[in-house]
């Protein structure tokens, strides 16, 4: 067990406490700064890849983890600003104005939908974020003036003043350093004034009413941050596929990234960066993994889909709290030992409150 | 009659016999929502599911229609009961947000199932109405929309009356309202519970079977689902009667979108409804209006 014994006001805003934590932090930040000139390029592209879907996954994390609100459509965030972003480079808008302007812009659609979305609640808003994602995946299709139609469009190669950063390794650092702001901004916003207020929504709105939180501004709020973190994810993204099309953000994406956030717990940001980890390279994994397979079994097609879905199902019925509660354990496990008894997180019967009439 | 007004009747037939689908299809969500408040995103699987086992039943093994279709009912019915009684039950008492999961995962399961089964290519089999028509004013009306019509009737039917007159229907009706109560009158809540999913399982096969002939054997079928959203939320989510009013009314309006609207609007526009009536009257058509416990 451990007891923090603070001797400054400041010791309890540190982000990491203990001098174990900070040389564990330190030696994977060491190991993502070598990397790119010890690992392949592949897996250098893999991980640029992984860093994005942080982001994304991140994003979803705030609104659904955080605030409580479910969006089955968040692949229509990360469309407007692959597209948004492509688009402003074609204009001749500079990558680090076109970036921000991108993630500004997917806030504003945030705040567009959040306004008329946060008048349902639960299952209705599940249902109003699937249905914006299939328009917005539909009027890009269309707008062919913008968006070049289902033909796409190209996008064109990062440059910061007048250097290419269309190398992988560039990508790379770029990737890994907003990945970092994002996490850090998050970190610091979550555990401020809204972030509580955040919080305090999703537990119990009529609690957080009461106590003079305003409930719909602060989901807005969650809508316009979420929408504008995950944007800045899909301008990267656009870099990462360079050529856009509507097929690239379709319902399988929203679910990937709903995937994500369950998976990997919701409400906790590493559980946002553990699931996306887990979610984007399950389909590299399954793909070398397939040779040692039976040749009936490997040839199939939907063998992805099926493993999604299972993982997805164990999850939801045997780890509710996500790959995240596991780690939690198993650190409870290793601090406390022999202490540990596997009753310190049995979970007590919850009964939802039913929406019918009694 | 004049040209327009010909189209507007084609048009008409058209939309009914495509939201006599939707309105089977959301049917089933109905049921399974009211009996497990569960909004079983897995139900257009289902149906894709029934509609690769008719194929197979048809030009596999050569069975006549009408066994074929007798025979895929009891099959989803008996998948959909497996379904509750062995996994969605698990999650009883959990949060809204657990049933949505754990069925956007058997949805994936099973259509990765079908994938791995039947491969990625369309098929088609024959019904006995295939390519007949009947002509009525200058309206043609393929004999399979009829029939489609008329079993989409013949289904909600049979299910009201199930529901008022049998014990069983009865005691579906008690453990939907009041759990508790219906359980300390004997009623056994569980079984009652997965036979209503197996009751959707069934709607859902029905709706499969009749809905691949006309578009084609395939694991998009799925989408299916998404319009019976659109037709449960316009009609009334949790009523019976807004499930078959919805479904016809989102077959309708897709229908005249796609000649009175601009290009490509018949692909969204029953999620632009689905979001309109959500936003401006929320509890849709004809469903009651929910107060929130709190």
């Amino acid at each position: 067990m451990r007891f923090d014994y603070n001797t400054q006001h400041r010791d309890s805003f540190a982000l990491l406490r203990h001098t174990d934590q900070r040389i564990a932090y330190g030696l994977l930040v060491a190991a993502l700064l070598v990397l790119p000139w010890i690992a392949s390029k592949f897996f250098v592209g893999e991980l640029t890849y992984v860093f994005i879907l942080c982001i994304a996954s991140l994003g979803l994390m705030v609104l659904t983890g955080y605030t409580g609100q479910v969006s089955l459509g968040h692949a229509a965030f990360l469309a407007v600003g692959a597209y948004a972003h492509a688009w402003m480079l074609s204009k001749g808008v500079p990558l680090l104005v076109s970036l921000p302007l991108s993630g500004l812009l997917c806030a504003a659609f945030g705040v567009a939908l959040g306004v008329p979305a946060i008048r349902v609640s639960g299952l209705y808003l599940a249902m109003v974020t699937l249905a914006f994602s299939v328009i917005a995946t539909h009027v890009i299709g269309h707008w062919a003036s913008v968006t070049g139609g289902f033909t796409g469009l190209a996008v064109s190669e990062p440059m910061i003043a007048g250097v290419a950063l269309g190398g992988p390794k560039a990508f790379y650092f770029l990737c890994l350093a907003l990945l970092v702001l994002v996490l850090i901004g998050l970190l610091n916003l979550l555990r401020s004034g809204l972030g509580r207020a955040f919080l305090g929504v999703r537990d119990s709105e009529a609690a957080a009413y009461s106590l003079g939180i305003p409930v719909s501004r602060v989901k807005v709020t969650a809508f316009a941050l979420s929408a504008g973190v995950t944007g800045l994810a899909g301008a990267l993204f656009a870099h990462h596929t360079k050529y856009l099309t509507p097929d690239a953000f379709t319902l399988i994406l929203s679910m990937e990234l709903v995937l994500m956030v369950v998976i990997g717990g919701l409400g906790s940001l590493r559980g946002a960066l553990l699931g996306a980890i887990l979610i984007s390279l399950l389909p590299t994994l399954i793909s070398r993994i397939k040779p040692m397979l039976p040749d009936q079994l490997a040839k199939q097609f939907g063998l992805e889909t099926f493993i999604f879905g299972l993982i997805l199902a164990l999850f939801v019925l045997f780890e509710p709290m996500g790959i995240n509660g596991r780690w939690l354990k198993l650190r409870a496990l290793v601090e406390t030992f022999p202490l540990y008894r596997r009753d310190t997180f049995k979970r007590s019967k919850r009964y939802m409150k039913s929406e019918r009439y009694k | 009659m004049n040209a327009s007004a010909q189209v507007f009747a084609q048009l008409t037939v058209n939309g009914i016999a495509v939201g006599a689908i939707y309105a089977l299809v959301a049917l089933g969500l109905v049921l399974t929502y009211k009996a497990t408040e569960v909004l079983n995103f897995a139900h257009g699987d289902l149906l894709a599911v029934s509609a690769f086992t008719a194929w197979g039943l048809i030009t596999v093994v050569g069975l006549s229609f009408w066994w074929a279709l007798a025979a895929t009912v009891a099959i989803a019915a008996l998948l959909a009961y497996g379904m509750d009684a062995l996994i969605i039950r698990r999650i009883a008492g959990q949060p809204q947000f657990a049933g949505v999961m754990l069925t956007i995962a058997l949805a994936f399961m099973l259509r990765g199932l079908i994938s791995m089964g039947f491969g990625p290519e369309s098929r088609n089999y024959p019904t006995p109405w295939t390519g007949q028509t009947t002509h009525v004013g200058g309206v043609a009306i393929a004999n399979l929309q009829l029939v489609i019509v008329g079993m989409s009737l013949a289904v909600t039917a049979v299910l009201l009356l199930f529901f008022r007159s049998t014990r069983l229907g009865v005691a579906m009706q008690a453990a939907s309202q009041n759990q508790l109560a219906a359980y300390l009158t004997g009623v056994r809540v569980k079984r009652v519970n997965s036979l209503v999913w197996a009751l959707a399982g069934a709607t859902a096969a029905v709706a499969g079977v009749l809905l691949a002939p006309i578009t084609l054997v395939d694991v998009t079928l799925w989408f299916v689902v998404l319009k019976a959203l659109a037709a449960l939320v316009l009609g009334g989510f949790g009523s019976i009667a807004g499930a078959i009013v919805g479904g016809l009314l989102i077959g309708l309006i897709e229908q005249y979108a796609g000649v009175y609207l601009p290009d490509g609007s018949k692909d969204i526009v029953a999620y632009v409804v689905l979001i309109g009536v959500l936003i401006v009257r929320p509890h849709g058509l004809l469903g009651e209006a929910h107060g929130k416990r709190v």
